[in-house]
């Protein structure tokens, strides 16, 4: 018994929650970034939500020698801020504010199979397709 | 629309799904880096069963509540395809999305990840309000 349905399992309450949050709609997303005009603070809500649940079951982990089916937790977080962090998020942010899609709602918005999201994903993995060649094989020490 | 009920409720079914994957697996549920980690051939397994239930799940919703995605959008063709690349190259550069930064790292109270979520809700503000404010 290894476990490997609760990854499915996974997924699929992460679809349910994306779609009941509003997260799957790129106008509420640009509502919520739209702070200068009809503000909707709904967004703070999803990331509220779903930071206090994380918060718990991260503290719970403390308590458990390790995962049930697996061998160790993730590393503890690093502190350092460096560069691309920085550079990357602001990217992501431009891209984010652009479409009203991040990378999980697009996905879960594929089923439904809107052009918008119909043009997103396949740019989406160019764009991670590139860093993975200008960067992440470039790489020959740990960075 | 200000919708505080459902977007709690959601957003704590996508903490339950992340804390899940963490307490069963101890794997961490930010999409960008599971989708990263796919193209990078890493761990290919889990990724995959993980990307299954998630799109899985879409598919089913678009079947059974199809409203629940826009059938139409304002946003030009060129427009969404520079998203998409800056969203794609953003999060692998960045290491993390809404989901990696914004629910787990702040979860975890990453110093990193409270200044990654911070800077894309900065810059995707700042898009928003040139997009809508300034340019048209």
């Amino acid at each position: 018994m290894n476990g490997r349905i609760w990854f499915v399992v996974a997924g699929l309450i992460f679809s349910v929650g994306l779609v009941l949050s509003g997260m799957t709609q790129p106008d509420k997303v640009s509502a919520f970034l739209d702070f200068a005009g009809r503000w909707d603070p709904s967004l703070l809500f999803v990331m509220g939500g779903a930071v206090a649940v994380y918060f718990v079951a991260q503290r719970l982990t403390r308590r458990l020698r390790k995962p049930i089916f697996a061998e160790r937790f993730p590393e503890p977080p690093r502190s350092h801020i460096d560069a691309k962090l920085v550079l990357g998020a602001a990217l992501f942010g431009v891209g984010w504010g652009l479409s009203g899609l991040c990378p999980g709602p697009a996905l879960v918005s594929i089923g439904a199979g809107a052009s918008v999201v119909l043009w997103f994903v396949p740019a989406m993995l160019a764009g991670m397709g590139l860093h993975h060649v200008l960067v992440e094989r470039r790489r020959t020490t740990d960075g | 629309m200000f919708t505080p009920y459902s977007s709690l409720a959601g957003g704590i079914l996508i903490g339950l799904s992340a804390s899940l994957l963490l307490i069963t697996h101890g794997r961490i549920a930010g999409i960008s880096g599971v989708l990263g980690g796919t193209l990078a051939g890493r761990d290919l397994g889990w990724r995959i069963l993980f990307l299954v239930g998630l799109v899985g799940g879409g598919v089913l919703f678009a079947l059974i509540r199809p409203q629940s995605f826009p059938t139409s959008h304002a946003y030009s063709t060129v427009g969404v395809i520079a998203a998409g690349l800056l969203v794609g190259f953003g999060t692998r550069l960045g290491n993390g999305c809404t989901s990696g930064h914004g629910v787990c790292g702040i979860g975890r109270v990453s110093p990193r990840s409270i200044v990654a979520t911070l800077i894309f809700i900065a810059t995707g503000a700042a898009t928003v309000y040139v997009a809508r404010h300034v340019l048209s």
